[in-house]
């Protein structure tokens, strides 16, 4: 990989880090794990002045779950350290599910949770999950100031965040799943399983006296960001989500999504896999939730 | 520009301390400088200049100079003489140039060479079992696991990486492991025999 020249700058905190942001404004970049900044560079899409390298700052590493408040990821959390935390891995096994789905070994090993979130592709595969399951993310910028926003309002569009030039994504929040609850997540692409996702959804399903009480369904690679299917989710609730209502309710989802045609797959074909992945995703969800309460749900 | 240190003669910079940003920060730094003053300094490596670089590579320690664009891939086969480990696609998506990373597999062409720094570089060359094949490698050659034999070294490293993590994997775990190596000969058949027969030698010895 043939880069342009930039220098290279290694904080050991994040408060050094972010003074390094704001002295370099708009000429520096900041890079967890590279593997989507160091391309866009070898392309020469990005030529910043500086990296700033977030790999020494130890107080970014990390994943804890809180019982009361639910799951941080830091900003330096691999997806490969998602993909095996034990309390994710039971908690939440989409989340870690759409981590294991997102590039090859070598990259989960490599690229983070927060990077993936902050290059702000539509395929990006930990979005649709982390918002179906409400996720918030820490904005931090120079002077200590910090802000949390709805990670479905990060997005702005392909490659674009709220990220302000002088903020770092600190961390990734998930709330604690309510009870009798679940998420899963789908994707394809149309090649091999390690390929770009063509069409991927993330669901998110609450139930309630054997009743769907709360339905989440964001889609990804449909629309210029992750997208939530509102009119999809309106059919669910109050249902026994039988499977009539789950294939409505992935009709009327194919319906909202925005696809375009591009060198993945055409638009035609990702709307009918956006249908059969939302039906699958909300199988999945429903079944693993009456599952784990012994298929009889009383709340 | 976003560098400053002193260029020092022959062309040959060292790592620079960026100093002036006081400013933006209210608290103690907590980095590693014995100074009196609490003034945090990011290490800074400069883009024109050449900085010091001291890494292991299988078990032994190289110090050279670099510059921050340079790869791990770059700096291994070009200035260390590592040619085990093969540039293909540069891009992150073949495997051929597969190292390990503190036991881990991970892709050096898109592994800055300065971010390998305080780590444990394995390549190709370090899973010898001294002057004979090492049992990965071994087993590639028993099962006839190549056919032109160009992403052979990254598909032997991802399969001695996944053992490391998983000493007796599942046949699709076996696949899941090598799934970021592409073999455009189509050997995939015979490497998914290799490393089950890889991972039993290693139960053995």
């Amino acid at each position: 990989m043939s880069l342009p020249q930039f220098a290279y700058a290694a904080p050991k905190t994040l408060e050094e880090a972010l003074a390094l942001l704001a002295q370099h404004r708009g000429d520096a970049r900041v890079m967890a794990g590279g593997t989507d900044l160091l391309l866009k560079m070898e392309r020469r899409k990005l030529a910043p002045a500086v990296l700033i390298g977030l790999k020494r700052i130890d107080e970014l590493r990390y994943i804890r779950f809180e019982p009361e408040q639910g799951l941080f990821i830091g900003a330096l959390a691999r997806l490969s350290d998602v993909v095996e935390d034990a309390i994710i891995r039971a908690k939440y096994p989409a989340i870690a599910h759409a981590a294991s789905r997102t590039a090859t070994v070598q990259i989960r090993n490599m690229g983070t949770v927060a990077g993936n979130l902050c290059n702000s592709s539509p395929c990006a595969d930990n979005a649709p999950t982390l918002i179906a399951r409400g996720a918030k993310v820490e904005l931090v910028g120079a002077q200590a100031r910090s802000r949390w926003l709805d990670l479905e309002k990060f997005f702005t569009g392909p490659g674009a965040t709220a990220l302000a030039p002088d903020e770092i994504m600190r961390q990734i929040h998930v709330p604690c799943p309510p009870g009798g609850s679940a998420a899963a997540y789908q994707n394809i692409s149309a090649r091999s399983k390690v390929d770009i996702s063509a069409v991927s959804v993330g669901v998110h399903l609450t139930r309630r006296d054997g009743k769907c009480h709360d339905a989440r369904i964001v889609l990804g690679a449909v629309a210029p960001v992750p997208m939530r299917a509102r009119e999809a989710e309106a059919l669910l609730v109050g249902t026994g989500m039988d499977e009539d209502v789950m294939r409505a309710s992935g009709e009327m989802a194919a319906r909202e999504a925005r696809p375009i045609s591009d060198v993945r797959a055409s638009s035609e074909w990702r709307r009918e896999m956006v249908a059969v992945l939302t039906r699958r995703a909300l199988r999945q969800a429903w079944d693993s939730i009456a599952s784990a309460h012994g298929g009889i749900v009383n709340r | 520009m976003s560098t400053h240190g002193d260029d020092e003669k022959g062309g040959v910079s060292r790592r620079g301390f960026l100093g002036g940003v006081a400013g933006f920060i209210g608290v103690t730094a907590v980095g590693s400088t014995a100074e009196a003053t609490p003034v945090p300094k990011a290490e800074i490596y400069e883009a024109s200049g050449l900085s010091k670089l001291t890494l292991q590579v299988n078990g032994r320690t190289h110090s050279l100079l670099v510059e921050p664009r340079w790869t791990l891939l770059y700096v291994l086969r070009d200035r260390l003489g590592l040619t085990g480990t093969k540039p293909g696609c540069e891009r992150g998506e073949c495997g051929a140039c597969t190292v390990l990373f503190d036991g881990v597999t991970r892709y050096s062409c898109m592994t800055l060479a300065l971010e390998a720094e305080g780590h444990e570089i394995t390549t190709i060359e370090g899973i010898m079992a001294g002057e004979a094949l090492g049992p990965v490698q071994q087993s590639f050659a028993d099962e006839d696991a190549f056919q032109c034999g160009y992403c052979t070294p990254g598909q032997i490293v991802a399969v001695e990486g996944l053992l490391r993590q998983n000493a007796s994997p599942s046949i699709d775990e076996v696949r899941e492991g090598v799934s970021g190596n592409l073999c455009r000969c189509g050997a995939y058949g015979h490497i998914f025999k290799a490393a089950m027969r890889a991972a039993a030698m290693k139960q053995v010895s």
